[in-house]
């Protein structure tokens, strides 16, 4: 399959949408676009197994490489491995849904589902790239976007929250910036070639200095601790989509490159910080799921939940293991399409009950059985329940964490198990006061989804599903991206 | 192709055990129906539900008494000695070399009873709530809710991995979350069901990390494998296990130690048992099922599997899970006098008697003679799910018969519910442990072999048994004779068929299952075990038995101020008993006032203030600098050459230092 097809398919519904008359075409011109897309992403996890079968070892596939700019030695170079594809797969699912529920957008409809796709076009585009240059390009493109996003379609202080997250985001890109720049400049041959680079030595020297940056700048779109506070408030001010576009691929767009360029091209200084980021990841699992327990409102509860989540990501790179780091791609995937449904339907049930407020409603399992199902689902999924992806993500990453004998590494794990029972606590309050006990007087009239809130729901649940109850395909897919990743840095 | 390696392998039982892929249907069964009903009950099974959920149990129960007259009578026994046979197991989740999650099916001793346990008891239920919950709004969400219980229970007694029995037992917790929380618009059924969830999930934590620490020294989280590893005092894992220690105490016997909270906490043990009475809000065959007969024994059955590691390698924590039966069967019994919930008794009677599985395990060893701990634990297990869930579906037939769960409600109803009478007395009987009926067989193996081991547990056991006889007795005679109860309202009768049935079949297993020989079947190293009745033993539980029973009588048979009186001279301990040691009131404390005031609020108020107060003020620190130097750039040509006269001044002083 040719890699730019996952580019000009987004970049094509994109100009299809500018081209439409009324805000029915482009909703429908969006979702084909996001269906062609699904195909798409499927097409390319089949034809990635069935080469894989074949016998192809390279580490990555379908590469094809264009000159872009030889003077610099930055070219278009494109290629996939598992951990990639795991990642498109994540971002066509949550693309599709998101189109989904976007239905009702009646403001500026066509310039709405021309930033979600947009947005989709960085993500991919990111995904793909072998480049560090256009890798870094992309990143960009899929930032601007949400910006807009907040910014105009948004609600509550939503000036705020916008400038807050394009800001932080745009802090976190400068510190990319410059740790590219930094290995650019490291060796003799100026290279910006991922493929290039992890086969040159970059000197120990510059890894101490580029590590950080990169993994720092990467971690702010992954919430790190303490960089983590564009969440919360981006989160509950952008529209339905907006979120689960924002928490389902752009927190993945920080935690992929963390691995992919930070800890895969730098070793070094992976091995290096692994202590801090162990300690920052535990932090923000920890004290995200309590600050999560003092939410009323479901979006922050979701955002900070988030925040715990994503630190599983973390830990999982921290710990430098291949188990731990197939775990955190795992988490990416698992946490993607989770808190994806989560905002989904959260979303849902503001539109129906114009609020958020846990304390203000309850007993809505009454009114609208289907999406308060979900909600338990997905609720489930979040606090880890077997069958749901989120419990394999974790197992992986804790199995993985406690390869290590070191007492260090045993209590972080430890500490990190310990906030299952704190997001039980959280969860099972948010999902129970809302659904359950006397329905809240004014809600009689409340109607259950509609086919497009049941179709995103349904698509992002069978994704949940494939990984909870089958997740041979899914390990079998990242494990060997990890072992190379693991490889390089040796033991 | 790694993805779908599924493979056969009978450990030596291949050519024995020819097909035994319909034992995989067991559990599926009711998977089928919770799907079924669960995704299309409301629209297409409105009232049919209860009938296709009963059917598929009905298949898997023949197959599961089909499974054990194979396993016990033809094939299961190679010279002697029963086998563990792993008919079907395939790969889920491979971590890394050796150390993989598989879905797998272990045949062994207490495996295949526990199938038999699971489904006869489960069956009971579907049958007995074809009549009890006949007409409720939410029929085929509860049939498919008991179809996922089902499944999560079967699967975990037949589980060949260790982190597969973690998989199902979260998936128990789950489902018996969601029969807690059945009744939902119940703002008291909605807390016990976050209640049970959060209590059994922090125990999780412990069995969890205790399941990473077996099988980081184990090498493999597969059970037979991690045994044989884990028992032999040659092989380097065991050695590495034994060496390394935390705190004094071995790895083993942590990894062991905290495998045994995940199992006290689902078990009800103190001080994890406070979410167990109040589960009692679940309807009344739920209870019966989960938090009586089936669920509540899998901290018990846990235990039991990993038997030979903690007899052969760590007697310490093996001991530890003897006193925790101990202190938890005793505690239960004396909380259990007081309370006048019917079904709050119930619940501390079962705490009791899981109580007394536990400590049974905790004084056996590993091999022969001295297993009988063990063969009595899964004994009492079997006959304690006969007879308790009788009494479950016995006291759901009163409440529904008299729409009250307090005593005080109730009174004469042998009139009126006569087949529950009878029925509820034989349970009693066997429960207090009186002959010839089930229980007294089982607590008698129980004695025996608490006493030629530990004389302290013998007598708290000893004790305790009499308490159990008093608090049955005392919640017999004031449901059925006692003062007559106030009976309002349209007769109902004893609720039809459907709810006798299931009372008469049970009852007569609580009679006549004590003259099974256990020790024929199970015990510790497969071997048969002949266990002898001692007429000079029996003296003294019976006679203690015997006399709780007659107290009981004296105070409760006909209506009288004398138990108020005796509660009123008790004064302390009555009240601490009825409170239930205010162990509700301590974890209260602990839960609200520690946990979210000390660290959830702080850690709130730091994220809002302190770290969202740093970037805001990196914010706004930067709009005012800038705000201030855009001063600067005034376009002043006069201006620019004063700064670079200053500057250059500047930088010749600072040259000059440095020269010097």
């Amino acid at each position: 399959m040719n890699l730019s097809l996952l580019i000009l398919l987004p970049l094509l519904t994109a100009i299809v949408i500018l081209l439409m008359r009324n805000a029915a075409q482009v909703k429908w011109v969006a979702l084909a676009g996001a269906a062609v897309q699904f195909v798409a992403a499927f097409v390319l996890l089949f034809q990635f197994n069935h080469q894989r079968a074949l016998g192809d070892k390279a580490q990555m596939l379908f590469e094809t490489q264009y000159n872009w700019f030889p003077s610099w030695n930055i070219s278009f170079h494109l290629g996939v491995d598992g951990i990639s594809v795991a990642m498109i797969l994540l971002t066509a699912f949550v693309v599709i849904a998101g189109v989904l529920v976007s239905w009702n957008v009646t403001k500026m409809t066509k310039e709405f589902y021309f930033l979600l796709i947009l947005l989709s076009l960085g993500a991919y585009g990111f995904f793909i790239s072998l480049d560090l240059f256009i890798l870094f390009f992309f990143l960009e493109i899929a930032v601007i976007p949400k910006y807009l996003l907040i910014g105009i379609w948004g609600s509550g202080k939503k000036e705020y929250s916008a400038n807050k997250l394009a800001l932080m985001l745009m802090g976190g890109s400068a510190l990319v910036l410059v740790g590219l720049l930094g290995i650019y400049f490291s060796g003799t041959e100026h290279s910006f070639d991922l493929m290039r680079l992890s086969q040159l030595n970059i000197p120990v020297s510059v890894q101490m200095i580029c590590f950080p940056l990169l993994f720092v700048g990467f971690g702010v779109f992954t919430a790190l601790f303490p960089f983590h506070t564009w969440v919360p408030d981006g989160h509950s001010s952008a529209p339905t989509a907006g979120s689960m576009f924002l928490a389902g691929i752009s927190m993945k767009l920080g935690g992929y490159g963390c691995l992919r360029v930070a800890t895969y091209l730098l070793p070094e200084g992976a091995k290096e910080y692994a202590t801090i980021v162990i300690v920052l990841s535990v932090i923000a699992i920890l004290y995200g799921a309590f600050a999560t327990m003092m939410q009323k409102d479901l979006k922050y509860i979701n955002a900070y939940s988030s925040v715990s989540h994503c630190g599983f990501v973390l830990l999982g790179i921290g710990m430098l293991t291949k188990t731990s780091m197939t775990g955190a791609v795992m988490q990416m995937v698992s946490h993607g399409l989770m808190t994806a449904l989560f905002f989904a339907v959260i979303g849902m049930i503001y539109e129906r009950t114009h609020t958020r407020q846990v304390n203000e409603m309850s007993g809505l399992l009454k009114r609208m059985p289907f999406i308060i199902s979900v909600l338990f689902i997905v609720g489930l999924c979040s606090l880890g329940l077997p069958g749901l992806s989120g419990f394999v993500a974790e197992m992986t990453v804790f199995v993985g964490s406690w390869e290590h004998p070191d007492t260090f590494r045993r209590v972080a794990t430890i500490l990190a198990t310990l906030s299952i029972v704190v997001t039980a606590v959280y969860i099972l309050r948010a999902v129970t006061k809302t659904s359950m006990g006397p329905l809240t007087t004014g809600f009689e009239k409340l109607t259950d989804a509609t086919w497009n809130e049941k179709l995103a729901a349904v698509i992002l649940l069978a994704g949940i599903l494939a990984i909870g109850l089958a997740p041979f395909w899914l390990n079998d897919l990242v494990g060997p991206g990890a072992e190379i990743i693991m490889n390089k840095i040796g033991k | 192709m790694p993805g779908l390696p599924l493979f056969w392998r009978g450990n030596e039982g291949e050519a024995i055990m020819p097909n035994a892929t319909y034992i995989a249907l067991i559990p599926l069964l009711p998977l089928a129906g919770f799907l079924m009903l669960g995704i299309f009950g409301r629209k297409y099974f409105k009232n049919t539900s209860g009938v296709i959920g009963t059917t598929l149990l009905l298949i898997s129960t023949v197959l599961a008494l089909y499974t054990a007259y194979g396993y016990f009578f033809e094939y299961g026994k190679i010279d002697g000695v029963y086998q563990k046979l792993i008919p079907l197991k395939y790969t889920w989740l491979q971590f890394s070399e050796g150390v993989s999650i598989d879905m797998g099916i272990i045949i062994d001793p207490i495996s295949v009873m526990m199938l038999v346990v699971v489904t006869f008891i489960s069956l009971m239920v579907h049958i007995y709530s074809l009549g009890y919950m006949k007409g409720d709004e939410r029929f085929p969400t509860y049939y498919a809710f008991l179809g996922l219980f089902t499944f999560s229970m079967l699967g975990l007694v037949i589980s060949s991995n260790i982190f597969q029995i973690y998989i199902f037992w979260e998936l128990v917790g789950v489902s018996s979350f969601l029969l807690i929380g059945y009744y939902y618009d119940k703002p008291s059924a909605v807390a016990a069901c976050k209640k049970a969830f959060i209590v059994t999930r922090f125990a999780d934590v412990g069995f969890l990390i205790g399941i990473l620490v077996l099988s980081f020294y184990a090498g493999t989280l597969d059970f037979n494998t991690l045994i044989e590893r884990l028992t032999s005092a040659e092989s380097t894992e065991f050695k590495t296990a034994v060496a390394a220690s935390f705190m004094g105490m071995s790895a083993l016997t942590w990894g062991l130690v905290l495998v045994f909270i995940g199992g006290a906490g689902k078990s009800a043990m103190f001080p994890l048992h406070i979410w167990l009475p109040d589960a009692m809000e679940g309807p009344t065959p739920v209870s019966a099922l989960i938090h009586a007969a089936t669920m509540v024994v899998a901290g018990v059955f846990l235990v039991a599997r990993l038997f030979p590691v903690f007899a052969i390698s760590s007697p310490d924590a093996l001991s530890l899970v003897g006193y925790v039966g101990a202190f938890s069967a005793l505690i239960a019994a004396v909380i259990a006098c007081t309370q006048t919930d019917i079904k709050r008794v119930l619940a501390y009677s079962t705490m009791s008697q899981i109580g007394y599985m536990m400590f049974a395990l905790g004084v056996s060893k590993y091999g022969g003679e001295d297993g009988l701990g063990y063969t009595a634990s899964m004994f009492h297990l079997f006959t304690h799910a006969m007879f308790k869930a009788l009494l479950f579906l016995g006291a759901g037939a009163v409440i529904h018969y008299i729409h009250s769960n307090e005593m005080k409600d109730m009174g004469g109803l042998r009139k009126y519910l006569p087949i529950t009478h009878i029925t509820f007395l034989i349970a009693c009987l066997a429960i207090a442990g009186v002959p010839p009926f089930a229980g007294f067989f089982s607590k008698e193996e129980i004695l025996l072999a608490a006493y030629q081991s530990n004389q302290s547990i013998y007598w708290v056991a000893l004790i305790t048994s009499g308490l159990t006889a008093f608090y049955m007795f005392r919640l017999y005679f004031s449901i059925f004779w006692n003062r007559e109860a106030h009976v309002h309202g349209e007769h109902k009768g004893e609720g039809g068929f459907a709810m006798m049935m299931p009372l008469v079949l049970l009852a007569i297993g609580a009679a006549a299952a004590g003259f099974i020989p256990f020790g024929h079947f199970v015990s510790t190293d497969g071997a048969r075990l002949e266990t002898e009745f001692h007429l000079m033993f029996s003296i003294a539980p019976v006679a203690l038995g015997l006399a709780g029973i007659f107290i009981a009588m004296w105070l409760y048979k006909k209506a009288s101020d004398k138990p108020d009186k005796i509660a009123s001279s008790l004064n302390g301990l009555y009240k601490a008993a009825y409170h239930k040691f205010y162990m509700d009131e301590i974890y209260m404390f602990i839960t609200q006032k520690i946990i979210f005031n000390l660290i959830g609020r702080p850690a709130a108020w730091f994220d809002k203030n302190v770290v969202d107060g740093l970037v805001n003020a990196t914010g706004n620190g930067t709009k005012d600098i800038s705000e201030t130097i855009k001063g600067l750039q005034s376009g002043k040509v006069q201006q620019y050459a004063i700064y670079f006269l200053v500057g250059v001044i500047g930088l010749a002083l600072l040259f000059i230092y440095w020269w010097n």
